[in-house]
């Protein structure tokens, strides 16, 4: 049929665990609705303190995080010219364009002026001194650049050879933006935080932070391509991606294990040793990511531990764990706005952020059985 | 690993390198802090001289149309008569707040005593609010050093909200179509001539109008004075022809807050209990903004960085494609 190995799964879409999702999608469209009508404050716990809540830091900051498996993988497979791990490629892109995508939708339920939205596209109000004026422009571009990146997927499935050959040849173009673009904004996401001062605290305040987000975003990628291969070759009786895994991962373990002697050396630097060992919050909550992060450097580096799917998996889980864990800390712990305030989020917003994520699962699950993204065929 | 792959790979570490190093001093990145204008307008707050009668709260809902402000824990006493709102907020653009310790026996004093602390836009000199707006809708005149918002260009994001240290703009939560409230200093009343409304009705002179350069000379004065001296004490705007009033110098903390908190501000503090206390934060002299500019600035200069950073990609991605396309 074509000349990719790609092909859709097939199968029933309405399952059981789809109407769950689907369920949960529903709730959040309530209140969602709420929010439309009564305001921000009639769904969320944000307050004059903490303005920004998980809307922006899980929705957004995570998710375009969970969304750098495509990112991940492009600097694997590409940059470093391992055409081997090819098989991972469309997975992994498939669950960039959602996180993405549904980051951005989140954006607009999140903004107080939504329908102003359009301004940040106009050259009179624009403010390239912002850091979130070069996130949002970078991440709008970046949308764009991850359906092109994976529009081959759509083109063989309606057959359009020809406009397939087309693309292919410029494709490379829009793959070296596909590792630009994440590359500015994931550490733009770091950048933001520089302006906070003294409103953070010194274990996650330092002017590493792009950095620092970089990295994470990178190994947060690795991780749910990981979680992905796991999830879906068992899931689907698929053949195993374990081989090609156990070769990508010994880089990221060391990137990790990299990321985390420099985080020491710049809190030394600092001057910033007590603070890691106050009776606090903050201290615990610092030692508990980094807990969280030496566990999956571990896994990946050590080569019996890789070769293990069960490990890997809780490597994947741990990858995702500590980079979430990290924003959390750096967005909303680390952050004291002095006068009282504070934010734990509500119930409806939970849901709010839980429909999200069950709505980029229900799509996910749509595409890879309606699209050729998977490699290989289902078993008879 | 082939050889210029290998110095691609070598001189983008060295590149990535080079980058990150002057991180580890901060400084080095820093643009320098930005100037006080030629104009600047701005407040000497003198929490001594304020009695907490909160007249400029409700000139204030009154001059900005904002409506009154009465916390659902509080309402089942308030029945619809007081504002009661407790700090700024998307209703209250300026309010008093009161310290107190022991047994509040003593005005303007930390042990067993109690004092006034006025709650509003600083008009920062160097102001984050206005560095993180990515539309442009926090403006800061470049005559007056005023610093207004524009509904209009907002989109609501509220990294000004989260950025600010004083905690000073607030989003109106409650509202469907909500914006961004903060003090402008009564920019609509200054057009007609008036005074910000906290300052014309402020019947002690706590909160004085004027010049910055002025009310910084007033600070000054006032601190060189002996506690216990009397002295004439200016209301409304600084220099203008109302009646002072004749009181006694307070013990005055030796602190002007505000000269040089993040950078400078256009308010001046005199206060006789210790700022942090007050809820005025400990900052350092140089802007926030300063540093997340010249960061940001250094990375992005001309955008030369990203763009030799894509050339070395596309080149890497088309060799990468190419040999795919070989061995197909």
């Amino acid at each position: 049929m074509t000349q990719s190995t790609h092909q859709p799964l097939g199968g029933r879409l309405l399952t059981k665990p789809f109407m769950l999702f689907a369920l949960l999608f529903l709730i959040a469209v309530y209140f969602l609705a709420t929010r439309f009508m009564f305001g921000l404050g009639s769904v969320t716990h944000l307050n004059g303190g903490y303005p920004w809540g998980i809307w922006v830091v899980v929705d957004v900051i995570i998710g375009t995080a969970f969304g750098c498996g495509g990112f991940a993988m492009a600097l694997l497979v590409y940059i470093f010219n391992k055409g081997e791990y090819h098989p991972l490629m469309r997975p992994a892109l498939l669950g960039g364009l959602f996180g993405y995508t549904l980051g951005g939708m989140a954006v607009i339920f999140d903004l107080g002026r939504y329908w102003n939205f359009y301004n940040l596209l106009l050259p009179w109000y624009a403010q390239p001194s912002s850091v979130m004026f070069e996130v949002a422009l970078c991440v709008m571009a970046y949308i764009l650049v991850l359906w092109i990146e994976f529009s081959p997927t759509f083109l063989e499935r309606l057959g359009l050879t020809n406009a397939r050959q087309k693309l292919k040849r410029f494709m490379y173009v829009i793959i070296a933006l596909g590792v630009l673009l994440p590359t500015m904004h994931q550490s733009s996401l770091g950048s933001l935080l520089l302006v906070m001062g003294s409103q953070l605290s010194p274990l996650w305040y330092t002017p590493w932070l792009p950095l620092w987000f970089l990295l994470t975003a990178i190994a947060m990628g690795y991780g749910i391509v990981i979680l992905e291969s796991t999830l879906i070759t068992n899931a689907f009786k698929l053949p195993s991606e374990q081989r090609i895994l156990s070769k990508l991962s010994p880089i990221v373990g060391w990137l990790l294990a990299g990321f985390l002697v420099l985080r020491f050396l710049d809190l030394l630097t600092r001057g910033q040793v007590a603070p890691m060992f106050g009776a606090d919050l903050h201290a615990f909550m610092f030692w508990l990511e980094i807990l969280v992060f030496v566990m999956p450097a571990i896994i990946l580096i050590s080569p019996a531990r890789r070769t293990d799917q069960r490990q890997m998996f809780l490597a994947a889980l741990l990858l995702l764990g500590a980079g979430s864990l990290y924003r959390i800390n750096a967005y909303l712990v680390a952050y004291d706005p002095g006068n009282g305030w504070s934010y734990f989020p509500s119930a409806p917003e939970l849901m709010v952020t839980i429909g999200v994520i069950a709505l980029e699962i229900m799509l996910y699950l749509v595409f890879v059985k309606k699209l050729p993204v998977l490699h290989g065929t289902r078993p008879a | 690993m082939d050889k210029s792959r290998r110095r691609f790979m070598q001189s983008a570490a060295g590149a990535i390198a080079g980058a990150v190093a002057p991180l580890e001093s901060a400084q080095a990145l820093r643009r320098e802090n930005k100037q006080l204008p030629p104009n600047a307008l701005g407040m000497l707050y003198d929490s001594t001289l304020c009695i907490g009668c909160r007249a400029c709260v409700t000139a204030c809902k009154e001059a900005n149309d904002v409506p009154v402000e009465q916390p659902a824990h509080l309402r089942e006493w308030n029945v619809g008569v007081w504002d009661s709102g407790e700090d700024i907020s998307g209703k209250t653009l300026n309010t008093i707040r009161v310290f107190t310790h022991g047994t509040k026996e003593q005005k303007d004093r930390a042990e067993n005593g109690y004092a006034f602390i006025k709650r509003h836009c600083l008009h920062c000199v160097d102001p984050s609010c206005v560095s993180v707006c990515p539309v442009s809708a926090m403006l800061k005149d470049a005559d007056t050093g005023i610093v207004t918002h524009n509904p209009d260009a907002c989109i609501g994001c509220r990294y000004c909200v989260y950025g600010c240290p004083f905690g000073v703009p607030q989003f109106q939560f409650d509202e469907p179509f909500g914006k961004i409230a903060k003090c402008q200093f009564c920019e609509h009343l200054q057009k007609k001539g008036q005074i910000p409304a906290c300052c014309e009705v402020c019947p002690t002179g706590a909160s004085l109008f004027g010049l910055v350069a002025d009310l910084q000379k007033e600070a000054e004065q006032r601190l060189s004075k002996q506690p216990g001296d009397y002295y004439e004490f200016a209301r409304g705007r600084l220099g203008d022809d109302r009646p002072t009033h004749e009181a006694a110098i307070p013990e005055y903390q030796s602190h002007i807050y505000g000269v040089k908190e993040a950078g400078g501000t256009q308010i001046r503090y005199l206060t006789g209990v210790p700022h942090e206390q007050l809820g005025l934060p400990k900052l350092p002299d140089e802007s926030y903004a300063s540093l997340s500019e010249g960061v940001q600035h250094t990375l992005y200069k001309g955008m030369i960085a990203p763009l030799a950073l894509l050339g070395g990609l596309v080149y890497l991605a088309r060799r990468s494609t190419k040999q795919h396309e070989d061995e197909e």
